[in-house]
């Protein structure tokens, strides 16, 4: 299998696929032809192009983060997706993804939400067009992202609360999926990170790509930068920003390092490492590699950072980790706060608690990465989880 | 051939249907939900479809989603399931099929699976979540264990994907009465006539319709369509609000009788 795959089957190696209802699969087949037409058709591209120059605010910037690197002893070089619009790289995402569902005559859209950050996303993408928009987010992520719930209100879209099992993030996938098997004759589901059934793992990380296509771009046309770095690092909770900057640099023979949530601790029990501490199953109608117990009933992930909190992970990722092409690691709650603090501090940048992992793991490793030039994805800005940040510093002081 | 396949063969040529009742293993208990099945099979049930509790089922509704965590929590295992089953079976004399989504087949291990099913005594197993694209490795296994699968059409199948599953050769076709997940409708689904014309035109594997059937009324309208019927929701409901096992067992039973009146009447 080359690098660019999934197959026919929607396989990576043995993972993806398609374990789904009946009821979904004529949904998934049309929406696989629909995104096939349009990825072929240079009109959808020039809409889409314009929308991420005009609207998204891309190229986001290339970053050399002169503080940090010194503070690191490394050359770190940050790809700006913080400063997409809405604050994270999500909107490469839902903004395609929603004209592609205008294509496909689809009058509703409906998604998951963690952080919030997608349904945020999601629900902007959604106002652009004039979309219905409803988006499922676990009762307890309502309480802990208030204003991101907010913030979709303001936009228009309905946050649906789901109080089913955990009530967290893979509750509401479970919930959307069933809101679609209900609703698939008009509605679009935005499946927020390369993960479900196929074609969501190579859709999503096409309309992400283009980090790793601009990072490529902006090294070649930047004199001081080396054209090649050592390293690209990315955090990883379903694993779409990971995806959109490693997918180009996959045989380029930069290393690729995805960093996961330890959460309390790899023999915790509490952590949303699927890749570095679980084991392959099925979840939410794709093999990939998950939390799961004796039983293969699923476990639920644990990190400080909602985005983080899912316990599966996109079988793209799961098909590199065994064939060796990336490397998968994971970092602590504490390792991530203090990363947190480290960039907000030294660069003047406060980092979403997402990407303050993949931080946290370079710090963890600057010795070995002594000189290096090392790419950080910085997926998103910490707006989001100033006020958390602040109930968590209230309760350990 | 299995009881089941014999059953259902029997309704086809007499032109009647099998009443099919689901209940989720385990709840409230293991016990309890023997003498479920039992009251069911006295209330005159043809056969059971149990269901193997999962954390996350996609395809159910919010009655069988606190089922499945209630059994979970009372210690419903995969060898519980198995257990259960064979209890049914031996105990009632009727054909049982055992419901489950992927992960935990996959986590057994899939011929382990299947020959653990077949050991209970169970007739055939439907994979939720394995639609016919994915079929081919569970079919052969089951085949290899003496069990028979059970493949899904809704009414939103396309002709290609019909034609494949009747080309699996499924021991019944799992006819989806309307979309959407399990639960219970106010009204009758539009959808049976049209899907059962379509399979019956194709194809004489037997046809059950399920999802969406919760009363007599909709089972009225549903069975001269079908070779069976699957009455899901409204069976858990209704062992979900009683006080206790016993009042849990007639209310069923009622259920499954007037449902019986209804599509021999
Ligand atoms: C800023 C940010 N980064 C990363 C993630 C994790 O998702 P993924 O692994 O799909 O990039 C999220 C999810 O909400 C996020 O908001």
């Amino acid at each position: 299998m080359t690098t660019t795959g999934p197959d026919v089957r929607g396989r990576f190696g043995e993972y993806g696929g398609r374990f789904a209802p009946e009821t979904l699969m004529p949904a998934l087949e049309q929406l696989e032809q629909a995104f096939t037409d349009a990825w072929a058709d240079p009109a959808f591209h020039g809409e889409l192009d314009e929308l991420l120059s005009g609207f998204v605010g891309r190229p986001t910037p290339l970053y050399e983060a002169s503080r940090l690197s010194d503070a690191l002893g490394v050359r770190l070089i940050l790809k700006r997706e913080d400063l997409a619009h809405t604050g994270a790289h999500k909107i490469n995402n839902t903004v395609g993804q929603a004209l592609l569902a205008g294509r496909m005559g689809k009058t509703r859209i409906i998604a998951e939400t963690g952080a919030g950050q997608h349904g945020v996303a999601t629900a902007t993408a959604c106002a652009l067009f004039g979309t219905e928009c409803a988006v499922y987010m676990g009762a307890k992520d309502v309480e802990r992202q208030a204003l991101n719930v907010y913030r979709m209100e303001l936009l228009g879209a309905e946050v649906i609360p789901v109080t089913s099992g955990a009530a967290t993030l893979k509750d509401a996938v479970s919930e959307a999926m069933r809101d679609w098997v209900g609703t698939v004759e008009n509605t679009h589901y935005i499946i927020g990170s390369v993960v479900g059934p196929h074609p969501f793992p190579l859709i999503v990380r096409q309309f992400q790509k283009v980090i790793g296509e601009e990072l490529s771009r902006q090294l070649a046309a930047h004199e001081e930068l080396p054209d090649t770095p050592d390293i690209i690092v990315a955090c990883v909770g379903g694993g779409s920003n990971a995806m959109g900057i490693f997918h180009p640099w996959l045989d380029s023979g930069v290393e690729l390092v995805g960093v996961e949530a330890a959460g309390h601790g790899l023999t915790s029990g509490a952590h949303g490492a699927s890749l570095v501490a679980g084991s392959p199953g099925v979840l939410h109608g794709s093999r990939t590699y998950m939390l799961q117990d004796e039983e293969g009933q699923v476990v639920e992930a644990h990190s400080v950072s909602a985005g983080l909190d899912y316990p599966g992970v996109g079988p793209e990722h799961a098909y590199l980790r065994d064939s060796g092409k990336v490397r998968y690691e994971a970092v602590t709650d504490d390792e991530a706060l203090a990363a947190f603090d480290l960039m907000s501090r030294t660069e003047g940048i406060i980092p979403a608690l997402e990407p303050a992992h993949a931080l946290a793991w370079i710090d963890r490793e600057k010795e070995s990465l002594a000189g290096k030039t090392v790419v950080l994805n910085l997926s998103g800005r910490g707006d989001k989880d100033v006020q958390q940040i602040a109930a968590i510093r209230a309760a350990t002081t | 051939m299995t009881g089941l396949a014999a059953a259902l063969g029997r309704a086809q040529k007499t032109g009647s249907t099998l009443l099919l009742p689901y209940l989720t293993a385990g709840l409230p208990s293991a016990d309890a939900s023997l003498a479920l099945f039992e009251a069911m099979s006295a209330a005159g049930a043809d056969g059971f479809e149990i269901g193997i509790p999962y954390t996350d089922p996609l395809m159910d509704g919010p009655v069988i989603q606190r089922a499945g965590l209630e059994a979970l929590n009372a210690g419903m295992t995969l060898d519980g399931g198995f257990a259960l089953s064979k209890r049914v079976v031996t105990s009632t004399a009727k054909p049982a099929i055992l419901m489950t989504y992927v992960n935990p087949v996959l986590r057994m291990g899939l011929s382990a699976f299947c020959d653990r099913a077949a050991a209970a005594g169970v007739d055939a197993v439907i994979f939720v979540d394995v639609p016919v694209d994915e079929a081919e490795p569970f079919s052969e296994a089951a085949r290899a264990s003496g069990v028979g699968l059970v493949l899904f059409a809704s009414p939103t199948i396309t002709d290609a994907r019909l034609e494949a599953v009747i080309a699996a050769e499924p021991t019944f076709i799992y006819g989806i009465a309307d979309l959407g997940v399990t639960g219970e409708r106010s009204t009758a689904s539009t959808h049976v006539g049209h899907l059962s014309s379509r399979v019956r035109s194709l194809s004489d594997i037997p046809l059950v319709l399920g999802v969406g059937i919760s009363g007599p009324e909709q089972a009225a309208a549903a069975a001269p369509h079908a070779d069976g019927i699957i009455v899901g929701t409204a069976v858990v409901r209704r062992v979900l609000e009683a006080a206790n096992v016993d009042e849990a067992g007639r209310a069923t039973a009622q259920l499954i009788e007037e449902i019986r009146a209804a599509i021999d009447g």
